[in-house]
């Protein structure tokens, strides 16, 4: 790399660029938070598995990827960063891309709906809104043995977890946790409605404590299921009710705190 | 594809267990349409419409072609509806699908067809030289209904659109770039907007405007085509249904009052683009570009070194020849006419150059032309002294002739002036030398 850097296009700082847009491609510079005396103060690229420094352990989230010893972006959004639970900072922590999107890319461990569209042998196929449909073994259901199917049909909804789920590759999915129960997972009910939102309204939706979810709680007596995919199954008593907690959810993602007071307070008057 | 959707459909199609269980999905009364919303670009020809969550982007786009040879004096339209993975995951890149052919052909019919664009007018010289009009068509997002949508993407573009101005004087054709002279807008008859019916149950049931989910699992679809005048430009019916001769004419009547109420909205948008456009404000999807950065255009900014500029200024210059001397002696014709040298470098281009460079920050003049202005600075400084606004001297010693006097004003800085207190020694020195090799 004889050639002058251009001007604009070099690395920046990931640290003045929390909160800030930026696009695919871009490339970020980790502050290198070794003590002294390691090549100054100065702010390094990252270097993969040359210094191991215990300090600064940097974790990559979604929308960043290295790409040998750089860190570039891969989707466009805001950059976060989150301090390591230990405390005291040193330019650990996790850094990731908070970017707007509909589209599933499955990952392990994540809880999802899921559609059967198929029964071949004793796979089903599940369609999650990803690249390929996962596949879903008759047995990893709760109790499920080689003589005690599960009643599972064509166009069932399915709530499960991934545990297969890598680049290139069917994901797999289980209705059990690793002690063989349920756990809540399996088919969901008959009636209800399914509806599907971006990615970041489910993890707003998910993240501890949420508002919306307790407002909501508060407004009629409900039933709901969150897939990390996007999708949301939603039963009341009436189908009335179902639509507007359907439509309501939608309409979080664009509305400031106050919007949504104003729209539950009215909403539990009538 | 989904037992959820179906059931999820079912109340606003089955027969209810009450009435009040008759609803649509979004809470939408039967007639009622999503919201619309069109937005324009910068460019003329380029427009978003925004039907609920469905967004289509039309771009028009104009070139000259040598026409169908069995219509010499017409221009030709092209429609192009793209359905993009962008849109919805179900939608394949590189096919063709059903879909997309039947969409593409229902547009063709609505738009080309129902001839609303004058064609005529867009010969330029017959049998030779038409305007081929190009609207394209990308599906941003898809939430059901993509021919309205589409439709009023379309028409929107080619009322936004204009072509640059043609004349033609003999043999030769001249095309004005937007710059010389305005273009000119197509020339458009009437503008016909399509409408959707979904039929549910035989027919039973009716929705204007389906979305993504009421499409799934409708059993028919009824496009009509109709404008302001209620003229209707094309009638199609999919999904293998038998509609009743009053369930047309009923939809038709609806057609006609949706119609009219789109194609006040799209005037209304077409006169505010106009206006903000005449004002010389942002408008359109331009307004969302926010001012502050994209990455790409960031520049850093390169620290210059500047502290011991003067120094190695003044070392240069000690070190360097002077400036050629070679400036021969002005000719005088007739009195106000002098010639001066033949193809000589003259110096006074210099001086204006120096001070441009002078106000824009004098420390960051590059070392290399330092020399050159420095030389030529002190020259000046020593005219303002004598106050002569023409200097044409046959004297040896002066060869520097300036002709710009009204520059010296700005000449009185403290540094230009320290400058040439300092130097003009040196320079008498060298003056002096030369004045022998002459």
């Amino acid at each position: 790399m004889a050639a002058a850097p251009i001007p604009g296009s070099g690395p920046r700082v990931a640290r003045t660029m929390l909160g800030q847009v930026v696009l695919p491609g871009e490339e970020l510079l980790l502050p290198e938070s070794a003590g002294p005396g390691a090549e100054g103060s100065a702010e390094q690229t990252l270097r993969l598995g040359s210094v191991v420094r215990p300090r600064a352990r940097v974790v990559c989230g979604p929308g960043l990827r290295r790409c040998g010893d750089r860190l570039l972006v891969t989707k466009c959004g805001r950059l976060r960063h989150k301090e390591p639970g230990g405390g005291g900072g040193g330019g650990g922590g996790v850094y990731w891309v908070d970017s707007q999107q509909k589209r599933y890319v499955p990952v392990k461990g994540d809880h999802v709906i899921g559609i059967v569209t198929a029964k071949s042998g004793d796979l089903f196929k599940v369609d999650v809104g990803g690249s390929e449909p996962a596949s879903l073994s008759y047995l990893a259901f709760e109790g499920a043995t080689k003589r005690n199917r599960p009643n599972v049909q064509v166009g069932d909804l399915i709530y499960g977890q991934f545990v297969v789920a890598n680049k290139d590759m069917e994901p797999e999915m289980v209705c059990i946790d690793s002690n063989g129960r349920a756990n809540g997972m399996g088919v969901i009910g008959q009636d209800g409605l399914l509806f599907k939102v971006t990615l970041g309204l489910i993890r707003k939706l998910l993240a501890p404590e949420c508002e919306i979810i307790q407002e909501i709680g508060k407004l009629y007596p409900l039933e709901i299921v969150f897939g990390m995919n996007g999708r949301i199954w939603v039963k009341a008593r009436t189908i009335q009710q179902t639509l507007i907690l359907a439509n309501v959810l939608e309409a979080c993602e664009h509305m400031t705190t106050e919007q949504r007071k104003q729209i539950f307070s009215r909403l539990s008057e009538s | 594809m989904a037992s959820e959707e179906s059931e999820a459909c079912d109340c606003s199609a089955l027969p209810p267990l009450s009435p009040i269980h008759l609803q649509r999905l979004d809470g939408r009364q039967t007639y009622d349409y999503r919201n619309i919303k069109i937005s324009f670009g910068t460019d003329y020809g380029c427009c978003i419409v925004e039907l609920g969550k469905t967004r289509v982007l039309g771009q028009v786009s104009c070139e000259l072609v040598s026409p169908k040879l069995n219509r010499a004096t017409e221009g030709i339209l092209f429609f192009n509806l793209e359905l993009s993975q962008m849109a919805a995951p179900g939608f394949e890149p590189g096919r063709q699908s059903d879909l997309l052919v039947k969409l593409n052909r229902l547009l063709e019919r609505c738009l080309r067809n129902s001839k609303c664009i004058d064609t005529e007018s867009l010969c330029v010289v017959a049998g030779e030289k038409v305007w081929q009009i190009r609207v394209d068509l990308h599906l941003l997002n898809h939430d059901g209904n993509i021919v309205d949508a589409a439709s009023i993407a379309a028409i929107v573009a080619l009322c936004h659109f204009r072509r640059p101005d043609v004349s033609v004087q003999g043999d030769e054709i001249t095309l004005y770039a937007l710059e010389e002279r305005d273009p000119v807008p197509l020339s458009i008859h009437h503008m016909p907007i399509c409408v959707s019916f979904a039929f549910f149950q035989q027919g039973t049931y009716l929705l204007v405007d389906p979305n993504e989910r009421e499409e799934r699992v409708m059993d028919g679809l009824l496009v009509i085509a109709m404008n302001k005048h209620r003229e209707i430009c094309t009638v199609q019916s999919s999904g293998g249904i038998m509609l009743l001769q009053d369930q047309v004419l009923r939809c038709s009547k609806i057609a006609g009052v949706k119609v009219a109420e789109i194609t006040e909205l799209i005037q209304k948008a077409l006169e505010n683009d106009r206006r903000v456009r005449k004002e010389g404000g942002k408008f359109g999807f331009a307004e969302s570009i926010a001012n502050q950065r994209i990455t790409a255009f960031k520049m850093e900014k390169a620290p210059v070194d500047t502290s011991d500029v003067e120094e190695k200024a003044e070392e240069i210059i000690a070190e360097a020849d002077p400036p050629s001397e070679a400036v021969s002696k002005p000719v005088l014709w007739t009195p106000g006419t002098a010639q001066i040298g033949e193809g000589i470098e003259s110096s006074w281009g210099d001086l204006e150059e120096e001070d441009e460079e002078d106000e824009g920050g004098s420390d960051e003049v590059t070392i290399l032309d330092s020399v050159k202005m420095e030389t030529e600075d002190q020259n000046v400084g020593n005219h303002i002294g004598d106050d002569t606004p023409i200097v044409l001297s046959d004297s040896e010693e002066d060869e520097i002739i300036i002709l710009e006097p009204g520059e010296n004003p700005k000449k009185t800085r403290t540094q230009a002036n320290c400058q040439q207190g300092k130097v003009p020694s040196k320079k008498a020195i060298r003056k002096k030398k030369q004045q022998p090799a002459d």
